[in-house]
């Protein structure tokens, strides 16, 4: 039987569930979502006078606190997720 | 004198620059994997039309992170000359090289057909031997060219006499018809149609020879 001396206390690194939204700007059109709204007419589905479609980005992260999770995703969202030249970006987080 | 192609993993047009740039046009050119980080000895560098890393994310989003392509940032500011075709072009500008994005066409659809183009600038060398005001028809093929920017950056271009390109008949909603643009210096140019596809007279004439020929000349 061998007995194992931890030197350092475990840390445990909190760990956040993180949805980023990422839409196409307002101006910019969005051909896909006409067409959606074109094929949901023809499906008898009326009233949709608005239909955009964007992106949601699900994930976890470990992070030591919520500061550093969210500073961590908003650099993210602003260099890869999204492209600031046509879209714009929302984050939800959470713990988990 | 050479030209390096950046091959990444879903380009598709790499080898038909190859063909145009030394198999027509007689200029020694290299491909290079996406990962090489030293593009030293070359002259000019090609990114090629396809759909690099599938185009996950936006077209050009995930490339842009390539190795070579940071290389590529030192490479364009030193004033070596780098052409983006099609993917080539979204990737310029998601790496922000070039202002701007390429969006969805307007119509939805993939198109693939012969365009007509008008030369706004030909301030460029790329554009030079065609002068303003001149006429080329080139193969366009792409389900992403419709070109944005915000109003500022339109201006931006404007002042610049950095719209290299217009359709003559706008295929896919780009703002201000726009088919092509340069960097301020000029040394970087990005564009929708395919000049690589037409260098062969055997396959769809040679109004895009003069455009690669700027490569090294």
């Amino acid at each position: 039987m061998s007995v194992r001396i931890h030197k350092a206390p475990l840390e445990i690194v909190p760990r956040y569930q993180a949805r980023v939204l990422v839409r196409l700007r307002p101006s910019v059109l969005d051909p896909a979502g006409e067409a959606t709204r074109g094929a949901a007419s023809r499906l008898g589905v009326e009233g949709i006078s608005k239909l955009r479609i964007g992106k949601a980005v699900e994930m976890e992260l470990d992070a030591p606190d919520e500061a550093e999770a969210r500073r961590r995703l908003e650099l993210l969202s602003d260099r890869l997720l999204a492209n600031p030249v046509i879209e714009d970006w929302s984050l939800e987080l959470q713990d988990s | 004198m050479s030209i390096g192609v950046i091959v990444f993993p879903g380009s598709n047009c790499d080898r038909d620059v190859q063909w145009a740039t030394e198999g027509c046009l007689g200029m020694t050119t290299r491909r290079l994997w996406h990962e090489e980080t030293d593009l030293s000895g070359l002259n000019a560098v090609v990114l090629p039309g396809g759909f690099s890393y599938g185009d996950y994310l936006r077209c050009g989003a995930i490339a842009r992170f390539a190795p070579a392509l940071q290389a590529l940032v030192d490479f364009a500011a030193q004033g070596g000359r780098v052409l983006g075709i099609c993917n080539g072009f979204q990737v310029l500008t998601e790496l922000g090289l070039l202002p701007g994005a390429l969006t969805r066409n307007s119509e939805l659809h993939f198109i693939c057909e012969d365009a007509p183009l008008d030369v706004v600038s030909a301030r460029s060398p790329w554009l030079q031997s065609y002068g303003s005001g001149g006429h080329l028809t080139l193969p366009i093929a792409h389900g992403e060219g419709r070109y944005q920017c915000s109003d500022d950056t339109l201006k931006q271009l404007q002042d610049e006499d950095a719209i290299a390109l217009r359709y003559g008949h706008n295929p896919n909603g780009s703002v201000a018809d726009i088919a092509g643009i340069t960097n301020t210096a000029g040394n970087v140019l990005g564009l929708m149609p395919h000049p690589e596809r037409a260098c062969d007279p055997a396959t769809g004439g040679v109004d895009g020879r003069a455009m690669l020929e700027a490569l090294l000349d």
